[in-house]
């Protein structure tokens, strides 16, 4: 690590706001030599509790973790929040808007709020953000929100960075239970109806009560659900493990109903979020998550430096361009180049092998 | 385009400040520096100083726009000035300065760290131009 690194790994971990907000430029830009950062960041890592909030554009998310922040403020505690705007258009170019809701708690440097936007990285936003939290995890914050809009799978991957996961869900016409998305509900671990002072709201809360009925068993509730689809082929049925079965808690994806503009229901918000934390902990969940992140971030890191690899074996073969051209004069085919481009790669391989047995 | 190039592009808070209620120059701005390919945080109306600051540093933008019609620059600049040096963020945050101020301010504003001061009517090309010349490089 070069002397700079090295200076802000030191003022970061001191509390220097500055420090912080560079280290996640580092991270949102790939900057030469942030994984040797993160890397030193991770001894300090793993006292912050996670929260993700997520549900549909103008859901009121924004406000929620504007009153969330400011709640946990007043109970002492310390809040980093990432709000994520995954829609940039062609140019690259985005307006981030969640800031501005985020006004309860200005002035409050102990609210540390950083938005971010879609980039296209490799890693994508989700190791990013991933990232991110690990810095302001490593600076010290007690609760780290991450905001995200529940559109794709690439906005799951996102949540999921989160211990527990929050879905909102407005009431009301358009924002039928039905409608939503399977994928955002099966990541619910606390559903959220904002906007209960808006007509609808019984009926929603009602349309989600039968849904997790329903859904008990197959994925909506029950005891680590998160650990059998977190993605990657690691741990399988995560908590169906050794320690008996019937000793373990399980979990009942709770509703709550807030007025995020007033803060009515945030405490009960709360309480369900520290309910979730302890059957986590209890359930022997939360470590088993904590296994299963670390091991997709070796793969998704290996994967990375792979890639990194061939695409300079792709340079030395020629370049993506002529390759294809190639295939396009009816001079080869895709596959014949797939091999070719890795063929040193793999006599390397075997070379090591053959070396150290 | 190799998809693992470092991917930089430049951050932007447009801030306004004090009591000023004239935001179409801002949005027109944070509109035209979003289609130029930046990353733009606006900071919405009525902001204290404190509270660009704030955004600014965690934010860590490399350019800081603030919109001024009001005729309070000359008070609202000098503590938003004050405040980046607190964070030791002066020194690479690119101050830019737009609305309405007299060409007599200038020179004050300018000695006080604000890069370049954009009135009524200037062309949103030369800007976008200035902002990709002069943006830090970190
Ligand atoms: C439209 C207007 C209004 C509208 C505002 C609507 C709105 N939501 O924005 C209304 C009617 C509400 C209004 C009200 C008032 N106004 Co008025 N208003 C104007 C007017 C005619 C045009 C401003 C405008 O929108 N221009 C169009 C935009 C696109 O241009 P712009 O803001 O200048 O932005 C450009 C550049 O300055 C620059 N720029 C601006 N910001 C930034 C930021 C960055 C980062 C960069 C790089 C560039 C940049 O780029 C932009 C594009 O070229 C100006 C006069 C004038 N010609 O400027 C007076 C003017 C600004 N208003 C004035 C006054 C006094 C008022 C009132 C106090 C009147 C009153 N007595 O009630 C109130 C105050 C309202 C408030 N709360 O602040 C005075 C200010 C005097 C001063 N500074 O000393 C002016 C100059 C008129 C005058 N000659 O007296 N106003
Ligand atoms: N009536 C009512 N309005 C609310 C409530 N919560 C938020 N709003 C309003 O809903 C609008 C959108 O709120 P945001 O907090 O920006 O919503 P968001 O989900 O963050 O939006 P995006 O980030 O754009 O997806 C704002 O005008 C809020 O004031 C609520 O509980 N009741
Ligand atoms: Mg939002």
């Amino acid at each position: 690590m070069n002397a700079d690194d090295e200076t802000l790994l030191a003022e970061l971990l001191e509390g220097k706001h500055r420090a912080l907000a560079r280290t996640i430029s580092k991270i949102e830009n790939r900057a030469p030599g942030y994984r040797e950062l993160i890397s030193k960041l991770y001894a300090h890592t793993g006292e912050a509790e996670v929260i993700g909030i997520t549900g549909s554009p103008g859901a009121g998310k924004s406000t929620l973790v504007d009153k969330l922040a400011e709640t946990y403020r007043e109970r002492g505690e310390t809040v980093g929040v990432i709000a994520i705007d995954p829609s940039s258009p062609f140019t690259g170019g985005a307006v981030l808007g969640d800031r501005i809701r985020m006004a309860s708690t200005v002035g409050d440097m102990d609210v540390f709020v950083r938005s971010m936007s879609a980039r296209g990285t490799l890693g994508g936003l989700s190791t990013a953000t991933a990232d991110a939290v690990k810095a302001m995890d490593a600076f010290g914050k007690d609760k780290i929100i991450i905001e995200t809009v529940g559109a794709g799978q690439n906005e799951i991957d996102i949540v999921r960075t989160a211990d527990t996961v929050a879905v909102l869900v407005p009431p009301g016409s358009g924002d039928d239970v039905q409608t939503l998305k399977a994928g955002i509900l099966e990541i619910a671990d606390v559903f959220v109806v904002n906007k209960a002072d808006r007509p609808g709201t019984d009926r929603t809360v009602q349309e989600l009560r039968e849904m997790i009925e329903l859904g008990s068993g197959s994925g909506l509730s029950g005891s680590g659900h998160h650990g059998a689809d977190a993605g990657g082929d690691v741990g399988g049925s995560a908590v169906a493990t050794q320690d008996d079965p019937e000793e373990r808690a399980t979990w009942t994806t709770p509703i709550v109903e807030t007025v995020a503009t007033d803060g009515t229901g945030v405490d009960d918000f709360i309480d369900e979020l520290v309910a979730h934390r302890e059957y986590l902990v209890d359930s022997g969940a939360h470590a088993e998550k904590a296994r299963q992140r670390s091991a997709e971030e070796i793969r998704t890191l290996l994967r990375e430096d792979v890639h990194a690899m061939l695409e300079d074996e792709l340079e030395r073969a020629g370049g993506i361009d002529d390759l294809a051209a190639a295939v396009a004069a009816g001079e080869t085919d895709p596959y014949t180049v797939a091999d070719e481009v890795l063929s040193p790669v793999e006599d390397c391989l075997a070379e090591l092998e053959t070396r150290n047995p | 385009m190799s998809s693992e190039q470092e991917q930089e592009s430049i951050r932007c808070l447009v801030a306004k400040v004090g009591l000023d209620g004239h935001d179409r120059g801002a949005h027109v701005i944070a509109r035209a520096f979003r289609d130029a390919g930046f990353e733009v945080i606006y900071s919405g109306l009525h902001k204290a100083p404190e509270e660009i600051v704030q955004a600014a540093v965690q934010e860590d933008v490399d350019v800081l726009g603030i919109s001024i019609l009001s005729g309070a620059h000359d008070t609202l600049v000098p503590k938003i000035m004050s405040g980046l040096e607190e964070y030791d963020a002066k020194d690479d945050t690119l101050v830019l300065v737009g609305g309405v101020i007299p060409e007599e301010d200038r020179p004050e504003l300018e000695a006080e760290g604000v890069s370049a001061i954009f009135g009524p009517g200037t062309s949103i090309e030369e800007t976008i131009e200035f902002v990709r010349e002069n943006a830090p490089d970190r």
